[in-house]
Formats: C-alpha cells, structure tokens, sequence
C-alpha cells in the first residue's frame, strides 16, 4: 500500500493510502473525541465530535476525521478554537438529551448545562448498537425507524426474540445505558403481542428512574 | 409504430414533413397545461375550446393545443392566439363562446380577459407587452408556450434533437465536453457547482459503467421551477442529458422525479417512449453507435433526498440520507460507479450550448454565473409565477418590473432567496445582481431559483420559524448538529413568537447556528441556518421586540397579538357579532360591540369583516388592550356623521 504523508498538530505523520484521518491521528498517538465510533464496525460520521479542521492552501475546513480519507500533504489541526466550540456545542446538545453523558469530555470542553432545554430520551441515536447488531452479529435485531428529530431506534421482534436474549453484546456499547433499559422493558413484552410494532417503545416510567438516577 | 430516425438528414426531413403540414399563418390558440392552471380547470377549457369550434364550423382553420407552464400562474387559465400573440389571461370555461365568436371569428379582442397593469390600469394586448413577459428573456422555459409536452414531433419541429444530432455527428466525447466547459455552465440546482468540471471528473474517473442523473426532487416551499420544466418541456431535459451521457461516456441515465409530480412523471415516462421509438434513445442512436438507456425513478417525499448523494442512496434502493462527499460522487455514487447527477434546469441548458455555442452563451449573464436563471416568485407581489431573466438581473427589477411590485401597495421587507436554506434579504440590497456569487456575500443565496417576496405584514421572526419547522421536519436525523441542533432551534423560535423569550436566546440561536453550519453532514444541515442569521442580522430589532417588549412588530404571532374594537369608530353592525367562530363578541343591534380577550382566539375574522368604511378592529401588540366601555348605544347622531 502507498504511504502518503501529513502533518497533524504540526507532527509529520506516515499513512496508509485508503485510511483515515482518526486512524493516522491514532497511530501517531494523538487522541481526538469520538462517539460513534468503533473500530469494529464502519465509519458512520453522525455524531461529528470527532471533527477536525484540514487546510488546504488558504482554504479551511471542518470535516469528520473517522470518514476523511488521508491525502498526501493534508494539514490537520485537532484542538482548534472552532472545534473547541463545535464539541462543547454538541456534547452540549447531547447532553441535553442523555444528561449523564461523557462527563469527562464535558468537564474538558466546559458544557453549559443550563441554556438548553432538558428532554431526556436517553437514546441519541449514535447507532453504535443498530450497526453492530448488523454489520458484527449479522443479525439486524434492531434498526432506525422514523425520520429526523422523529427517529428512534427499535427492537424488532420477530428477530430480537430468537436472538437478542442470548447475546446481549449492544448492551456494552450503548453509551447512554437505554439499549439494557429498553431490552429489560420491551423484549420479554413481545412474547404476548409479538406481531405488534412497537413504535413507542421506551417506557416512560423506567426512563424516568432512570434519569432520576443519574442526576 | 414510428419510423426510426437513423440519421441527422433523417431528424431534418422529419422536421420539414412535420412543419410543412403545419400552416404558421393558420390561427393557433395555445392553452397552459402546467399544474397551475390545470388547477384552475384548464383541460376543462381546453375541451371547451374543441367543442365549441367544433360546433361553429371552424374546426379546420383553427388549431387548439394544450401545452406546458407558460409561467404566469397567477393569471391561469393563460391563453395565447397565435399568430396575432393575442393572450388571454384568467379564462374559465363560460368565457370560451365569446372568444371563439369574438376573437376567433370576428378578430376582436375581448378586452376584460386582457392584462391590466394593476398600478397603471394600461392595458396590454400581446404577450410580449405585458410587463411580466416583457423584461424576460425565457431561451430555456419559454419554449413550453410552443409545444405540447406530450409531443415529440412538436418539440422536433422547433428544432427539438437537433443539438444531440449534431454533437453525435460532428463532435467527439472530448469537444462536447470542452464546449460546455467553455460555456461555464453552474449548476442551477443551488450549489453552482461547474457543469463542465464535474462531467470531466466523471468522465476520467475509474470504471466501465457511468451513470448520469436527473435530479428532479425540487422541494423548497414555494419553488416550481423543475417542475414546470420537466413538465412542460421533458424532451429538452432528456435530450440534454443523452448529450451528456455521450460527453461522460454513460450508458445509463436516472430521471428522479419526486412522488408529489406525477404530471412530470407521466410526461417524462412518456417522452423517453417516445424517444426511444425514434431511436433518440437505446441502441445506435441515430446511427451513430452511441448507445443509451433512462430510466424514471420515482422519489420517497423526503426533501432531504434532493441532496446528491441521497439521492443516490435512494436509487441504489435504500434509504434516502446523505452520506459523507469526501470522496465525490462523481467519482464513486450509484454502487460505487462514477456518476454525475446535475439538475432539471442545468440539463436543459445543455441543448441550447451546442447548438448555439458556448460564445453565444457566454453573452448572456454575468462574469461568473453565466446564461439564465428561472425563478419561482412567490409571495406578497402582484404578478406571482415563474420568471426566466439573465443572471445579474437585480432584485428590484425581478421584483417590481417583472413582478409588478408589492400587492395592496403594502411596503417591501424582504425576499426570501434560496428557499429554505437560503437567507432574508432586506431593502437595502434590492440592487443586488441576481447570480451564483452576489447574494452569498449579503448572508442568503440565489440556491434553485426559489423567491419569495415579503411585506410590512411580515413578521420575520415567524418567518424563520416557519423555514427551521420545515427543516426540523426534514432533516434526516442523521447526524447530531443538524438533527439536535434544529430541534433546539425550533423549540427556542417557538417560545419567541409565543412571547417566551429569554435574555440571551439570540446569542444561544447564534452559538448552535455556528456549530449547525460547520459540523453537519450535508448541504441541508450546512445552510439551515441562514433563515435565522439573516433575520437576526437585518432584523434583529424585532427579535428584541418579541423578547423583551413580547412585542410583534408586524402584528402577526397570535400570542402576541390582541383584537380589539374601537368604541368610537364601531357602528354596532353585528357582522363580526355574527361571524365571530368562538362567540366572544358581545353587543347587539345600536349597542358598541365588545370583544371578550379570554374568549378570543385571534383568527382575525372580525378585522377581516369589519367594513372598511368602519375599520373599527385594529390588531394591537404590546400594549394593554383598553378596558370594554360600559355598556354604550351607539347614537343616531354618530350614525348620520358617518
């Protein structure tokens, strides 16, 4: 494979040509947030904590370093002002959602957890269990359904009955701790109503002792 | 089954047979087929039109057509008599007898359906003189008014498939492609991406099979322009593509059509069997060895789907969300294959550069958006309807010579540009050359062509709600800034205009737009924030109205607002009493009318009723509404001064 090399905080890099600018910064010991990420399953780019900011000549701009392609000559700053906000901003969001989230990452970037609305879903739909669930497991018990700020992940239940009670490997990734909730309340249900959709399917009762438990 | 068409010579005599049957002097009456006038019951009277010539005798000297948009969708049904250009404008079917025994028998003109300059009250007879069309220069939407859509032999007798001819005949792949890079065509679907650059990339990237796409999935509020083209005129669209299929090496073409057209769908599916039978379109296409196939694809209903690579996504049959361009997909789109998807209008200017030329082309527009530009007007101005102008045509002739100006005669505020992710743009920069690159420095963008013009009734805080409530709803979910992001948006507007606001929201709106703007994942997310940076950054001051004073300026937020009837000016009519929806309008015949605050819900049914020569209800904003008088007869005396 063809090296190809950058520079990242101003450290001279070697990459493999086709990686990423995540894995180059990982390789050259250089830490950058990230959320939706894991390195078992693909990039997906949707929680943006992992942005960068690459310079081309004059030109700046902000991308997601887990989906950026390496490029010979790339100038890749990690800690910049603008990505500085850009993180407190969505940690800021997220947390307004899953109020107990990333507390370390929270303390570094200095979120304000008093401007925003609290709306706990607990879920902030990062993926991390419907991708492994596909792409690792092969199984596809859980997916995304609804569109935009309607979106939610579900279990489905024809397939969550047969495999979800003897694997339970999501319940590791989910950084929010709602998958184990949802499982506890929602997969055992199915076995009464198991043709039934659930399109609402977190309990409000078990989330509220759940947020009332992390606060 | 219709004879094949094997060569350029074959194309030209098909064009004589076609025209020499056709009389240019013979009286042809062309009736507006778009949406617009199809919803004002223009096949009714078209129909009409067949019948009652039919029934006059005259069937033979007179030719009805019905044919694509014309553009003035305010005025439908719209009608042009040919060859004398006589246009009719609102037309229904009780006036078709007195325009075929007056116009079409007698040669006079029927002077009530003529337009009539609502400023000036001067009257116009000819199409070409009428302001709307006058200062237009429509090279790719006026064509509609000649042909029937449904039709190829009428877009051929107008020279229709002669570009694609030529370019397959005398040109190769390489001169097609050089031609369109010299005629710097941008492209019209908003990001004014170069035409010619992006065709080259395809072009030379890896791989046997190329794809080129149409992208039809229009979806900001208000804009009709692709519409209206495909509609109206889907040969010109196809043929421009088949001509880029040939520059980019393509055997495949996609037309991705959104499920809310199904006149463009119909239409489209149509011409490319129409195509097809000509060998316009398939194997050997006029017997030149180039072969290509299209297909119609039809949309999900998801805005967010007009964005390329979601688009793609949708086409590969998966669900419609972007994914992430640092790696084009011009180089890697429909399977991983290279494939070049440009939009309704970009296409259909295709035609017009090779067979005019790229010189010819570069005469008309600006130094950096070259060409026309259609754009939807809408909004709170007299003449509504899609417009084609050269870019760097200003704001002010757009709107006032064109559009004819503010309705009612109210005040300008500002124009909407760019649909929803585009900006507000106020007076003071009404002289703005229209084109890719001017509106971007003053914070809004010209985008697809969307243009919606509003007045002192406007309230711009509304304003940017009601486009982030679009966006809320569209948005794909995908990623955090634009999914979290506007749905705080959302929820920190909503409490504005219901007089919620707190001390330092517009900060927090410009903190989020910061992030919204850098860190999503596709165009929707990127430019979701104009609406409400332009709106802070011209009207700021009506922000702090409705958050501080819980004031609307414009006296539009409902929350804000009260109704409320002048005592001295009322004449206890009982008309509101009457129409009030909720009853909260207390009085009686000679007794002042009172209107119970706890009761109302301010639907404006009392201002709107209230006789003009009363104007008793006023809307009032942050002030106390006066308290009811007491119980007051309104006297003879008063009665008789009025």
């Amino acid at each position: 494979m063809k090296q190809v090399s950058m520079q990242i905080d101003g450290v001279q890099v070697k990459a493999e040509e086709g990686t990423t600018v995540l894995q180059a910064a990982k390789q050259a010991g250089i830490k950058i947030p990230t959320l939706c990420h894991d390195d078992r399953l693909a990039p997906y780019g949707a929680c943006r904590l992992c942005s960068v900011e690459i310079k081309k000549g004059e030109r700046s701009r902000i991308v997601a370093s887990c989906v950026y392609p390496v490029e010979e000559g790339l100038v890749v700053e990690t800690e910049s002002p603008r990505l500085q906000k850009i993180r407190q901003v969505i940690l800021e969001l997220l947390r307004s959602r899953s109020p107990g989230l990333k507390e370390e990452l929270a303390e570094k970037y200095q979120v304000d957890s008093t401007r925003l609305d609290r709306d706990p879903s607990f879920c902030i739909l990062c993926g991390l269990c419907v991708r492994y669930c596909a792409e690792v497991k092969g199984a596809n018990a859980l997916g995304f359904v609804g569109r935009g700020t309607e979106r939610q992940v579900v279990f489905f239940p024809e397939i969550a009955l047969k495999t979800c009670p003897t694997c339970r490997e999501c319940f590791n990734i989910c950084p929010t701790g709602v998958i184990p909730s949802d499982f506890a309340v929602n997969v055992p249900r199915f076995e009464k109503q198991p043709t039934v959709f659930p399109v609402r399917l977190r309990d409000e009762q078990n989330l509220r002792s759940l947020v009332e438990k992390i606060e | 089954m219709a004879k094949r068409i094997d060569s350029l010579d074959d194309l030209e005599q098909l064009r004589k047979r076609i025209t020499s049957g056709r009389d240019p002097s013979k009286t042809r009456v062309t009736v507006c087929g778009g949406t617009g006038c199809q919803a004002y019951g223009s096949e009714k009277v078209f129909q009409a039109f067949v019948e009652e010539v039919k029934q006059r005798g005259i069937g033979a000297e007179v030719d009805i057509k019905p044919t694509g948009c014309h553009g003035f969708c305010e005025r439908g049904v719209v009608l042009v008599i040919f060859p004398e250009e006589i246009c009719y404008l609102r037309v229904r079917v009780e006036d078709v007898p007195e325009i075929v025994s007056e116009t079409l028998v007698q040669n006079k003109i029927v002077e009530r359906l003529t337009y009539e300059n609502p400023l000036t009250g001067e009257k116009s007879v000819k199409e070409s003189e009428i302001p709307f069309y006058k200062y237009q220069s429509r090279i790719v939407f006026g064509k509609n008014r000649f042909i029937d859509p449904k039709s190829i032999d009428d877009y051929i007798a107008i020279g229709g498939y002669e570009a694609l001819a030529r370019a397959l005949r005398d040109m190769t792949p390489e001169q097609v492609l050089d031609e369109v890079k010299r005629a710097n065509i941008r492209g019209r679907g908003g990001g004014g991406f170069s035409a010619g650059a992006k065709w080259q990339t395809t072009r030379d990237a890896p791989g046997e099979t190329k794809y080129v796409i149409v992208n039809c999935d229009e979806g900001d509020p208000g804009a009709y322009m692709d519409r209206s083209l495909m509609e109206g005129n889907p040969h010109s669209v196809l043929e421009g593509l088949t001509i880029g299929a040939y520059a980019i090496g393509a055997h495949k073409g996609f037309i991705y059509v959104r499920q809310e057209y199904p006149l463009a769908t119909e239409n489209t599916i149509l011409a490319i069997k129409q195509a097809e039978e000509y060998g316009l379109l398939g194997k050997n296409i006029l017997g030149c060895g180039f072969d290509f196939t299209v297909e119609v694809q039809r949309g999900a209903g998801a805005f967010v789907s007009g964005e390329s690579s979601a688009l793609m996504s949708a086409i590969e049959g998966r669900v419609g969300e972007p994914r992430p361009k640092y790696i084009r997909t011009a180089v890697s789109g429909i399977w991983g294959s290279p494939s070049n998807l440009n939009n309704v209008e970009t296409w259909a200017n295709v035609p017009l550069v090779i067979s005019k030329g790229a010189d010819w082309y570069n005469s008309i527009g600006t130094e950096g958006s070259k060409g026309t530009k259609i754009f939807s007007l809408v909004g709170k101005v007299n003449n509504t309807g899609l417009v084609e102008v050269p870019m760097g045509t200003t704001l002010r002739e757009i709107i006032f010579d064109i559009g004819g100006g503010i309705l009612n005669g109210k005040k300008f505020k500002a124009v909407q540009t760019g649909g929803p992710s585009g900006g507000c743009i106020p007076e003071q920069f009404l002289d703005k050359p229209v084109d890719f690159d001017e509106l971007s420095k003053v914070g809004a963008m010209m985008g697809s062509g969307g243009m919606i013009v509003m007045d002192e009734d406007n309230c711009m805080v509304d304003v940017a709600r009601y486009f982030v409530n679009f966006l809320t709803d569209e948005s794909c979910g995908k990623c955090v800034p634009c999914r979290e992001g506007l749905r705080h948006y959302h929820k920190i507007l909503e409490r504005i205009v219901r007089g919620e606001g707190r001390e330092g929201d517009i900060a927090l709106l410009e903190d989020l737009s910061d992030v919204i703007k850098d860190a999503s994942l596709c165009a929707l997310g990127q430019t979701a924030p104009n609406p409400v940076l332009t709106t802070i950054q011209y009207f700021r001051d009506e922000y702090e109205a409705h958050i501080e004073e819980r004031r609307c300026p414009a006296k539009v937020c409902k929350d804000l607002i009260s109704f409320y009837i002048e005592p001295d000016k009322c004449q206890a009519c009982m008309i509101c009493l009457r129409n009030c929806p909720v009853g909260a309008i207390s009085g009686d015949k000679g007794l002042v009318h009172v209107i119970d605050q706890g009761k109302c819900t301010r639907c404006g049914t009392c201002l709107d009723l209230c006789p003009t020569r009363f104007s008793a209800v006023t809307k009032l904003s942050g002030e106390p509404v006066p308290p009811p008088p007491l119980r007051r007869d309104v006297t003879r005396e008063k009665r008789s001064e009025q």
